[in-house]
């Protein structure tokens, strides 16, 4: 194995006013470092201007997501090694805004999860007396794996209708109000289901299944998506019923 | 709560997927290769086409495919990067050739 591998860096510094350019370093290619180890090298030795953000290291916060080599991963668990010889292109993650290099402005992911009210709603609130919401396993298994969801948003960086559809929720938003709607716990799935079943929500994902493919977590979005759909329909036909509701 | 018109839609394309991967394979086995293999005689799969289950079960596998098509084509095109003041247009016709193609075959199928 050679010694070092060539990365070539996106770079996007606004306050000059240029057009993006890639800048290249050459790095030692040990055999555990990471891409996110690489860009901390060029950061310490050799460019300190150079912006990204990372935070764990270990594939839990989810800050650290670019595109190597055009596709979306969290830097942090991608080995240089399985890139030799490069060089290894990286990117912002496609989708968003560039704020400053690799860092992308998350601003309209944030708001539109937080629209989704991804969060317990209930009708009667128990009291401390009254102890705590219990659930079975069986219903923890309903929603369990998309609570893995750490916010990545690789998924959209993936998704080709998130890219040209400016109010598509996208893939983890739609999974976390999945999450929440299929907890046995939670009373809100009648607030959620205007935003969620409208054409921005599920009815704009063309089931292309790239988010479930590049998810590090393997939250499987696109499922999540796919039974939403069969919820909505379901309700949508049933509304035209004597004794439906409209 | 004001609906999506989208389900209308969504269930006939899945609809769609569901027949075209299980029953359009066979019917093209059957009528693709085993008929001019001459592993079933001509008259055995008149026979079996003379029932009015049957008939309805290709109508129903032909058409559903067309509407699973349609949805697909527009859809795709999108993802491609399609102009998307072009959507509209594209998914009428889509819809009007796949309409087209459920006539064609009940007309064909049902006769």
């Amino acid at each position: 194995m050679a010694d070092t591998i060539t990365i070539e860096v996106f770079r996007y510094r606004p306050e000059d006013g240029a057009e993006p350019v890639y800048d290249t370093f050459d790095v030692p290619l040990r055999q555990e470092w990471r891409v996110l180890d690489a860009l901390n090298h060029v950061k310490d030795e050799v460019d300190g201007s150079l912006t990204f953000r990372w935070s764990c290291r270990m594939g839990v916060c989810g800050s650290c997501g670019m595109m190597v080599n055009g596709v979306p991963k969290l830097t942090c668990s991608a080995f240089l090694r399985d890139f030799a010889p490069g060089p290894i292109r990286i990117d912002p993650l496609d989708g968003f805004p560039v704020e400053r290099d690799l860092v992308t402005v998350l601003d309209d992911f944030m708001g539109k999860l937080s629209a989704v009210t991804p969060w317990m709603v209930h009708k009667d609130e128990r009291s401390v007396e009254q102890g705590e919401y219990r659930q079975s396993p069986a219903e923890l298994a309903q929603f369990k794996q998309y609570s893995m969801c750490i916010n990545c948003t690789l998924c959209y960086a993936a998704c080709p209708v998130y890219t040209h559809e400016d109010d598509f929720l996208g893939p983890a938003v739609l999974a976390l109000a999945q999450r929440y709607n299929l907890d046995s716990r939670d009373d809100g799935n009648e607030q959620r289901y205007p935003l969620i079943w409208s054409d921005s929500g599920i009815w704009d994902c063309t089931f292309v299944g790239e988010c479930s493919v590049v998810c590090p977590k393997h939250v499987d979005p696109s499922a999540a998506i796919q039974q939403a759909k069969v919820q909505s329909a379901q309700s949508f036909f049933a509304s035209f019923l004597p004794f439906g509701k409209r | 709560m004001r609906y999506s018109s989208e389900p209308i839609f969504w269930v006939l394309f899945s609809a769609g997927g569901v027949v075209t991967a299980f029953l359009l394979p066979v019917l093209i086995v059957m009528t693709g290769f085993v008929l001019p293999a001459d592993e079933v005689t001509f008259t055995h799969l008149d026979d079996v086409f003379g029932n009015v289950l049957v008939r309805l079960v290709i109508f129903a596998t032909v058409s559903l495919s067309f509407m699973h098509w349609a949805n697909r084509f527009r859809h795709t095109l999108n993802d491609m990067g399609m102009a998307k003041s072009l959507f509209p247009l594209v998914s009428v016709l889509s819809y009007i050739a796949a309409g087209a193609g459920t006539v064609w075959a009940a007309v064909v199928v049902l006769n």
